[in-house]
């Protein structure tokens, strides 16, 4: 099976900290900022399980404000 | 491999539709309304009609629609989107025309423009969101409130002594014979929204074919009204409107000649 490694981008400054894709992660790379806010004062999401992420996509389909770009690359 | 290999243009699958734009979404966190926005997007693109549809805006949370999504738009007094979206459709038959209509908009205050606009047949898409609550004026009770629930003006849970019955604007669509393709879906998960995306999409091509009037409705969270965080708000949508809302087509012409 091919194996796939994958990256998330956060727009944190659009994100509004529903928390909605680090429940959908099924890998759970993704959590809340607890010490950090944006420029809103929401806390946003990162990716805080490096090297984990297969690109599946989940989190940025379920995310409503469109804030997660995610890629994903073949390792060979 | 590092992170900055995999970040490269190539490797992108997934981003924000172009169609939507970078101006911050006015809803709350964990809110339905930004997936629905992001869904309508992406078929607007994927069907390349980015130049030829007109959205309707209601009056409600979604009122400010026009300003997320970059195409034409034409904003309706309460209730009365279906109406405008005939005349739309009426003079530019080429035209994409659908419109976006919370619970309160359609169920309640625009149910005669409803009904009357889907048993024309008028060739117009109807995205319905419904989430059970008048979200935008602060979670008062709407038609389609769940016996029992709670909302600000019944505190004590709606009781049909009192309230009556919650209304099935889908079902009743799905009775009307001008109705093409009637269908109730929700976006809680990558799974239904996958699928809402392809009804959505099926409503859209089904009414540029001329088919007749097509009734999405999507079954929503209105977390801030229902009083729950996003996560819980989904999970109490499971358990409760689920039963009450089944998902699924109601109602598919789409291959009847």
């Amino acid at each position: 099976m091919a194996k796939f490694k994958g990256a998330t981008v956060v727009d944190t400054n659009r994100c509004k900290g529903c928390n909605l894709c680090v429940v959908a992660c099924p890998l759970h790379v993704l959590a809340l900022t607890t010490k950090n806010v944006n420029a809103k004062g929401y806390p946003y999401a990162q990716t805080v399980l490096e090297d984990t992420c297969n690109g599946c996509s989940s989190c940025a389909i379920v995310c409503p404000d469109g804030c997660i770009s995610v890629y994903r690359k073949k390792v060979e | 491999m590092t992170r900055e290999e995999i970040i490269q243009p190539e490797n992108l699958v997934y981003k924000k539709p172009t169609l939507l734009n970078d101006e911050p979404m006015h809803y709350c966190p964990g809110c339905s309304h930004g997936v629905v926005h992001k869904l309508v997007a992406e078929v607007i693109e994927e069907m390349g009609m980015e130049e030829k549809t007109i959205g309707v805006s209601p009056v409600g949370c979604a009122v400010f629609a026009y300003k997320y999504i970059d195409i034409d738009w034409q904003e309706a007094a309460h209730g009365r989107a279906p109406a405008v979206a005939t005349a739309l459709k009426r003079l530019m038959p080429d035209r994409l025309v659908f419109t976006y209509q919370g619970d309160g908009d359609m169920a309640c205050i625009g149910t005669g423009e409803t009904i009357h606009a889907l048993n024309r047949g008028e060739n117009i898409v109807i995205i319905f969101i419904n989430n059970a609550i008048y979200g935008m004026t602060g979670g008062q009770m709407a038609p389609t409130t769940l016996i029992g629930q709670k909302t600000a003006t019944c505190p004590y849970g709606r009781d049909v002594k009192l309230h009556g019955y919650p209304l099935k604007m889908t079902e009743i669509a799905a009775t009307l014979a001008g109705t093409c393709y009637v269908t109730r879906q929700t976006v809680y998960s990558v799974g239904a929204i996958n699928k809402a995306k392809k009804a959505i999409k099926k409503a859209f091509q089904l009414s540029m074919e001329g088919k007749g009037s097509s009734l999405v409705e999507i079954v929503s969270t209105c977390n801030s009204g229902w009083k729950l965080t996003p996560e819980k708000a989904n999970q109490w949508m499971e358990e409760n409107m689920f039963p009450f809302y089944p998902l699924g087509d109601l109602k598919d012409n789409s291959t009847k000649e």
